[in-house]
């Protein structure tokens, strides 16, 4: 498997670091209620089929990836930098 | 019909023509009392000990595939009660005594083979940690024996003690933790619950869960509509797939972990052993192979086969902890489909739907676990109760942070 990364180009597995979903993005707020933590931290779409995740350039520009890809064939289809998309 | 060697010996005699198959073939009835969606190992135990232990045999299996073809049949059958907190311990416990009366319960050979485990440890502070584990295997009333270098060099001379990154301080015995034929195990349960009048129902997938008023009333399946009164999902890793079929959102991520075997070897590896710092396991298979793993490959996935890194950590893990495996060759490796759960630890529980029953989340731990997962989870499908047991395996235990999180890791899916 291998990522391209938006700011190193194509890189091997290995130098990449899984989160986990992108559920992980969405924080609750202040004074969320409860069932919004549980959301966020615990429950998980997990399709078998495309999904985005995240994704650290831990050997490369330390940069948090958000990935698109196939957890059936492993194919992946976009690598997008989170910070790019939080502007 | 019943096996024992006199017929095993009378059979060869006469040509082998008197075996009957080891279950029926049934096609599914319109209705059950109870229908398990899935023919793993925990979908079969827990069809076999609602006949057994509650009288209720109006059950039918599903099961997508065939019977055994999932995580049951891909693991590499390491059985142990060597856990530690409240809530797991008991309950692997429970499992190792029913692991140990399995072969004359069922009447089958599941070659269950208590081995002796030996864990590990490369510091002071593990071996701290080892030693209160221990303790509490003890209190639980199961074994454990803290053993230093030397006691482990005694029982394992063929590790490399003297490795410079990790050396061995020694190793927590678990004498009675061991291994166990998989497939066997599916098969002799699923002779069992069909003994007992359950219908296995092969190449049947359920698509949909029929739910009317807050009340489950049947699946949906490619053999037609089955009703039922209550229904248990117990499909392992597509766990999130079917409880979407009724509307949950499960706190589970689906990882694969692969495994490796090598050629048939003389007897070398006489126990399970395992190197934590190295993530790495291995025991050797009655046929001789050696039958060893690592850790998952750490990112979300159902293809039934991992990437290269994680096999050559493996690898290289096994060849720091015993360089004589390097002359064996590999013969297969292969994946599994996992349902990790944020801490490491299962759910058995009852869903916001009446009648509908949830038993998942084993990671990569529940081989061991089959004997009781299905007495817990027939438990509770009958009496509508968990089973004492099993009580902390609640699946609202995420929002309301009672996590039971064995190794400390913290409520992340992939780090348990
Ligand atoms: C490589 C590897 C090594 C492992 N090593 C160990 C070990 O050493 N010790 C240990 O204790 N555990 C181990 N495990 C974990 C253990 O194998 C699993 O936790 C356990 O087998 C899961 O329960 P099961 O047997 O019921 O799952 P499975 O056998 O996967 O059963 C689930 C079944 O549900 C069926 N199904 C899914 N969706 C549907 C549907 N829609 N309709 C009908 N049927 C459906 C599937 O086809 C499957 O047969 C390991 C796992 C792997 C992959
Ligand atoms: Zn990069």
């Amino acid at each position: 498997m291998r990522l391209t990364c938006p700011l190193c180009g194509e890189r091997d597995r290995r130098e990449f670091y899984y989160y986990g979903a992108e559920d992980f993005l969405h924080r609750p707020g202040e004074g969320a209620p409860l069932s919004d933590w549980d959301n966020y931290l615990h429950l998980r779409d997990n399709p078998a089929g495309v999904t985005k995740d995240l994704w650290y350039h831990e050997a490369g520009c330390a940069q948090w990836l958000l990935v698109t890809r196939n957890t059936v064939t492993h194919e992946i289809t976009g690598v997008e930098l989170v910070a790019e998309r939080a502007k | 019909m019943r096996y024992s060697g006199l017929k095993v010996i009378t059979e060869g005699l006469f040509g082998n023509k008197g075996w009957t198959p080891a279950w029926r073939d049934p096609a599914p009835k319109a209705e059950y009392d109870v229908v398990i969606i899935g023919g793993g190992g925990h979908g079969l135990s827990t069809a076999y000990y609602l006949a057994k232990n509650h009288g209720i045999t109006n059950v039918a299996v599903l099961e997508k595939g065939y019977l055994g073809g999932g995580n049951v049949g891909r693991n590499t059958t390491i059985v142990r009660a060597n856990y530690f907190l409240p809530g797991n311990s008991e309950f692997y416990s429970h499992s190792l005594k029913l692991w140990e009366g399995l072969e004359a319960d069922l009447n089958y050979n599941v070659m269950h083979s208590q081995r002796g485990l030996i864990n590990l440890f490369h510091s002071d502070g593990q071996r701290d940690a080892f030693a209160r584990r221990g303790n509490a295997m003890i209190n639980q009333g199961d074994d454990a024996i803290l053993l230093d270098r030397e006691g482990v060099r005694e029982h394992l001379p063929y590790l490399d003690f003297e490795q410079t990154r990790f050396p061995i301080y020694g190793g927590l015995l678990h004498p009675r933790g061991g291994s166990a034929r998989h497939d066997a195990v599916a098969w002799g349960y699923a002779r069992g619950a069909d003994k007992r009048g359950v219908d296995l129902i092969q190449n049947c997938e359920v698509t949909g869960i029929d739910i009317e008023n807050g009340v489950v009333r049947g699946v949906q399946t490619t053999r037609g509509a089955i009703r039922a009164k209550k229904v248990g999902i117990v499909v392992a890793g597509r766990s999130s797939q079917v409880a979407a079929m009724a509307g949950m959102r499960l706190p589970i991520e689906s990882h694969v972990l692969q495994a490796f075997v090598t050629e048939g070897l003389k007897p070398v590896i006489n126990h399970v052993v395992s190197f934590g710092m190295g993530h790495f396991y291995i025991s050797q298979s009655d046929k001789g192979g050696l039958v060893f793993g690592g850790d998952l490959d750490f990112y979300a996935s159902y293809a039934a086969r991992g990437n290269l890194p994680m096999v050559e950590h493996v690898m290289e893990a096994g060849m720091t902890l015993m360089p004589m495996i390097g002359r064996a060759k590999v013969l297969r490796s292969w994946g599994g489909i996992m349902d990790m759960s944020p801490d490491g630890s299962p759910v058995i529980d009852k869903t916001h739907v009446d009648g509908l029953f949830l038993d998942c989340g084993w990671n990569y731990g529940g081989f061991k676990a089959v004997p009781a997962s299905g007495w817990c989870m027939a438990h509770l499908m009958a009496t509508g109760e968990p089973h004492e047991v099993a009580r902390k395996f609640r699946l609202d235990r995420f929002a309301t942070g009672h996590l039971l999180d064995e190794e400390g890791t913290g409520s992340q899916h992939n780090l348990h």
